[in-house]
């Protein structure tokens, strides 16, 4: 195996540069994102606007910019949510196993046989639409994929001997689960992360395109590519900014995780 | 003797293998050749080069290996300059090679006979009923009984000891003329292991292969071998016929590995060698060996010594060889010092413990419904003694690890009871921490007894917080149980993955002991490790157990050790016990014929030592259909009759301290000739008879 593997160095660079741009965006972004510039509309690419501007005479690059903090706000935010539920109930459902277990993972299984947009919108029309429902509706449907893996992998240890050595001394259920396993299962729970944050991000921008995720007049990939469908043909500029934008930060989590499960061995 | 050409020859074999930090020299100058008919047994450590040795002469090296240098002639011809196709030719029909793990050697969806059946067809284009024939007499070869029913059957469906057998008729298949065996039976049972050195010593007779015999047991390799060949860290430091190698050593490294090899007479053995193997990447200049040696003198590190023909066909790397001739071997300091404290008192009391895993509900039970339960420990009662060592010996499966563990509450007990008695007041202690607390357990696995993500500070500090103890003090205290352990302060820092197997263990001791505990459950505390770290392991235990004055229940699977450690033994066999006595009891007749087998089964690390011919047949039953009277009638040699299917056998006491449970009358049992020839008094392996001198 060579030291670095490709996919890793792509992965990552792609994700560095997103992610310091996106951090740094109200720094560097040339325009205030809800800036309009009523006489500049649907402007193409110039020195001045250097991606053009959108249907309102707003920078696209400030947009697109700015884009990227609310995708990766939603992204990450609802996969920590998921990890913040799913991690204690696969550590538990595999730990304890037995009865609890099978409780457990039958529930996982009826949420598991949704696909998770359809739960998410489930769970938004039950909310109702807005940026901090879409991020808790991503979050629970993160939840059985992750009590899942988590699970598989706590199954793997409950019975090594360290495990066993920690039970033999007396320690309780939680620092066992916590302190003894949980470092173990970190590089899948990595891994999975890394994966799942780039669904996450898709199903956000899918929940904005839907118009059930961020609301106007925020900047958002997904809300982006819905106001620019219908000028589609008169520049083509609002739609391509934050659709490259999506695309390629998708695949650089997906490099990065792919690259990070060959150097971990974790995932499933 | 005329020279007979040699069936393989290997001369000056170098084979490195290329890593991120430079080469890794895996195997450095090589020579050696095999006779036909001959069984060379190659024995070495982990890292010794052993296995990359085998790989190389079937000219199957893993990727990154690279062979640098050498010769390898096959009867008379080139395998260095065979292309594939020649090779593949060769392999499999000419040379054949059985590995350690048979599981994985056979296909699982296909029958025996058809995978025997299937080497016949692809090398010596045998049509496919002659072919069924053919595996037919091979499987009869190999010792099977009923060949024609098991060569229908999958690999699943039979024993372990049963799928190497298979193995090895599939090597055997095309008559091969040198054929390669790869530790066959080191995830074998001790019975099993037996019953397949008799085979090999029965093929040698009968099939005109000559066979390499890789193993990291000297005791197995005494058995089958004809002459030996040590590696030690990549060099072949010593080739001698076996019945002279093991008496009179001319390699200190031969030497230390006698001295550290339990032997079952109880006297020798358990002397570790120091230090431990070089790292491949940056070797010692001179000796490979000088590091450790106890007769290094400055020449040795100048140079690479020279072979030194020390017979007509003894030869050993080594400049001191002389004097390594004529040196002793380390006599072996009683591990357990038989002497204990007059005023002891009970420690521990199982009573009637049972316990059963899985099955069906009670419910399912009782309408037979469902599976039964495994009945991995089925009424045992025992006591353990203070500052005693009490060995639990059986074969895997008999239930021992999980009666260890059901003893340290690691699992409930289905019923029954153990009580802990307070070491000063002699009352019994309820509470559940405190029990927990002074009942602690080393397991087998170096490798998973350690939290890999957890640094050896962490591992230890965390039982030391559990008992409150803070701050300055902790630091202290860790350090001390390091000291305890014989690990450097600076281990602390260290991942696990960082340590070698012996350290970990070494880790998990110090953890174990960190507790304070009264009582220590050891399950198979070295069995996973080299002979020379076995050995420095064990004496670390004796040492600890008699400063801290804490009992030991020792699993373990070799009687060998047992026998140099206990004092009292316990034999399990299906989740009973069979027969519990002091260490001289046990090791003496009467004993139950159970006790019996597992005794004559023990290999020796001395060709010469006299054996006495008790084999088990077959596997041992299963603990979810236990047989019914004497668990052991099904597979007992010297059964009596209809009782012992029908009755379960009560224990018999044979003195105060021995109780066996059989039918047989005792003083029948008592007439029996001893497994175990006593020993000569001063006599056995290294004290070299006078008249055999120097030649």
């Amino acid at each position: 195996m060579s030291d670095r593997p490709p996919a890793l160095v792509i992965g990552s660079t792609i994700l560095a540069v997103m992610v310091a741009v996106s951090l740094l965006a109200p720094w560097i972004a040339p325009y205030a994102a809800t800036e309009q510039h009523i006489l500049k509309r649907l402007e193409r690419p110039s020195p001045a606007y250097l991606l053009g501007t959108d249907q309102y005479g707003r920078d696209l690059l400030s947009r697109t910019l700015m884009g990227g903090r609310t995708a990766l706000l939603l992204g990450v935010g609802a996969v920590l949510l998921g990890l913040a539920v799913g991690v204690p109930v696969g550590l538990a459902a595999g730990y304890f196993g037995g009865r609890a277990d099978d409780a457990i993972m039958r529930i996982v299984d009826a949420m598991l046989s949704f696909p998770s947009l359809l739960l998410a919108l489930l769970i938004i029309t039950a909310l109702g639409a807005s940026t901090a429902h879409a991020l808790a509706a991503i979050g629970i449907a993160n939840v059985p994929g992750i009590a899942r893996i988590v699970r598989g992998n706590t199954l793997a240890l409950r019975e090594a001997e360290f495990v066993l050595a920690a039970r033999a001394r007396g320690e309780g259920h939680v620092y066992v689960m916590f302190g003894e396993i949980l470092p173990n299962v970190l590089p899948a729970i990595v891994v999975e992360t890394t994966i799942r944050v780039g669904f996450a991000m898709l199903a956000a921008a899918s929940l904005s395109f839907l118009g059930l995720g961020v609301q106007p007049p925020t900047a958002d990939w997904g809300l982006m590519i819905r106001e620019a469908r219908q000028y589609v043909f008169l520049s083509p500029w609002p739609l391509v900014a934050p659709g490259v934008a999506l695309s390629l930060t998708i695949i650089g989590l997906n490099l990065f995780g792919d690259g990070l499960r060959d150097r971990l061995g974790g995932g499933s | 003797m005329t020279p007979v050409p040699p069936v393989l020859d290997i001369y000056g074999l170098s084979v490195h293998f290329e890593t991120r930090d430079g080469p890794l020299h895996v195997l450095r100058d090589v020579s050696l050749s095999v006779s036909p008919q001959e069984t060379f047994g190659l024995a070495g450590e982990s890292g010794s080069g052993k296995t990359t040795l085998g790989y190389a002469i079937m000219r199957a090296l893993p990727g990154p290996a690279r062979l640098t240098a050498g010769e390898i002639r096959f009867e008379g011809e080139d395998l260095l300059a065979k292309g594939p196709d020649e090779l593949r030719r060769i392999r499999g029909r000419r040379i054949a090679m059985v590995y350690q793990d048979p599981r994985s050697a056979l296909n699982p969806t296909m029958t025996v006979g058809q995978q025997v059946g299937e080497v016949l067809e692809i090398h010596d284009r045998a049509a496919p009923r002659a072919a069924r024939a053919r595996a037919n007499e091979l499987l009869d070869l190999v010792g099977i009984a009923d060949p024609a029913g098991v060569a229908r059957r999958y690999p699943h469906q039979l024993s372990g000891g049963m799928q190497q057998r298979v193995v090895i008729a599939m090597a055997l298949a095309c008559g091969p003329s040198l054929l390669i065996m790869d530790e066959p039976t080191t995830g074998l049972d001790v019975t099993t292991q037996a019953r397949i050195l008799e085979l090999v010593a029965d093929l040698k007779r009968r099939v005109r292969a000559a066979i390499v015999y890789i193993s990291h047991d000297l005791a197995v390799i005494a058995q089958v071998s004809d002459r030996v060949g040590i590696l030690y860290a990549g060099e072949l430091v010593e080739t001698a016929p076996a019945a002279r190698l093991f008496r009179r050593p001319a390699h200190p490294y031969t030497l230390g590995l006698l001295g550290a090899l339990p032997d079952l007479d109880g006297l020798h053995g358990l002397t570790p060698i120091p230090g431990s193997l070089p790292a491949l990447t940056r070797l010692p200049h001179g000796c490979v060996f000088a590091p450790r040696c106890r007769f290094v003198e400055p020449a040795c590190e100048a140079e690479i010594p020279p072979v030194a023909r020390v017979t007509a066909d003894h030869e050993a790397k080594c400049l001191r060889w002389p004097v390594v001739l004529d040196a002793p071997l380390a006599p072996s300091v009683p591990a357990a010092p038989r002497r204990r404290a007059e005023s002891r008192g009970l420690m521990l009391i199982a009573e009637r413990l049972v316990r059963h895993h899985g099955g069906a509900g009670p419910i399912a039970r009782r309408l037979s419904l469902g599976p039964p339960p495994v009945r991995a420990v089925d009424g045992v009662s025992l006591e353990v003694q203070r500052d005693e060592v009490l060995a639990l010996v059986g074969e895997s499966g008999c239930g021992k690890s999980t009666l260890g563990r059901v003893i340290v509450r690691l699992l409930p007990p289905t019923a029954g009871a153990v009580r802990f008695l307070d070491r000063a007041s002699g009352a019994e202690v309820t509470d559940d921490a405190l029990v927990r607390r002074n009942a602690q357990i080393v397991f087998q696995h170096p490798d998973s007894s350690l939290n890999p993500m957890k640094r050896v500070g962490k591992t230890l500090g965390r039982p030391l917080a559990l008992l409150g103890i803070k701050g300055g003090q902790r630091g202290r205290r860790l350090r001390e149980l390091l000291r305890d352990v014989r690990l450097d302060a600076s281990y602390v820092d260290r991942l696990p993955r960082e340590l070698s197997g012996g350290e970990k263990q070494r880790v998990a001791i110090a953890r174990a002991l960190a507790m304070r505990p009264a009582f220590i459950v050891l399950d198979e505390p070295v069995s996973a490790l080299d002979v020379s770290t076995q050995a420095s392991i064990v004496r670390l235990l004796v040492d600890l157990r008699d400063t801290l004055g804490a009992s030991y229940l020792l699993i373990s699977h070799d009687l060998s050790l047992v026998r140099h450690v206990a004092h009292r033994v316990a034999v399990m066999y299906l989740g009973k016990l069979v027969e519990v006595g002091t260490v001289g009891e046990i090791f003496r007749p009467p004993s139950h014929p159970y006790t019996r087998a597992l005794l004559a089964a023990v290999p020796r690390p001395d060709p010469t030592a006299p054996r006495a011919a008790v084999r088990l047949e077959g596997a041992v039953p299963s603990p979810q259909h236990p047989p019914s009277g004497c668990r052991f009638h099904t597979r007992c040699p010297v059964k009596v009759g209809r009782i012992c299917e029908e009755v379960e056998p009560p224990f018999v006491r044979a003195s105060d301290t021995h109780q066996i449970a059989c039918h047989i009358p005792l003083d029948v049992l008592r007439r029996e000739a001893p497994v175990l020839v006593a020993a000569p008094a001063a006599g056995g392996l290294g004290v070299a008879p006078p008249e055999e001198g120097r030649s």
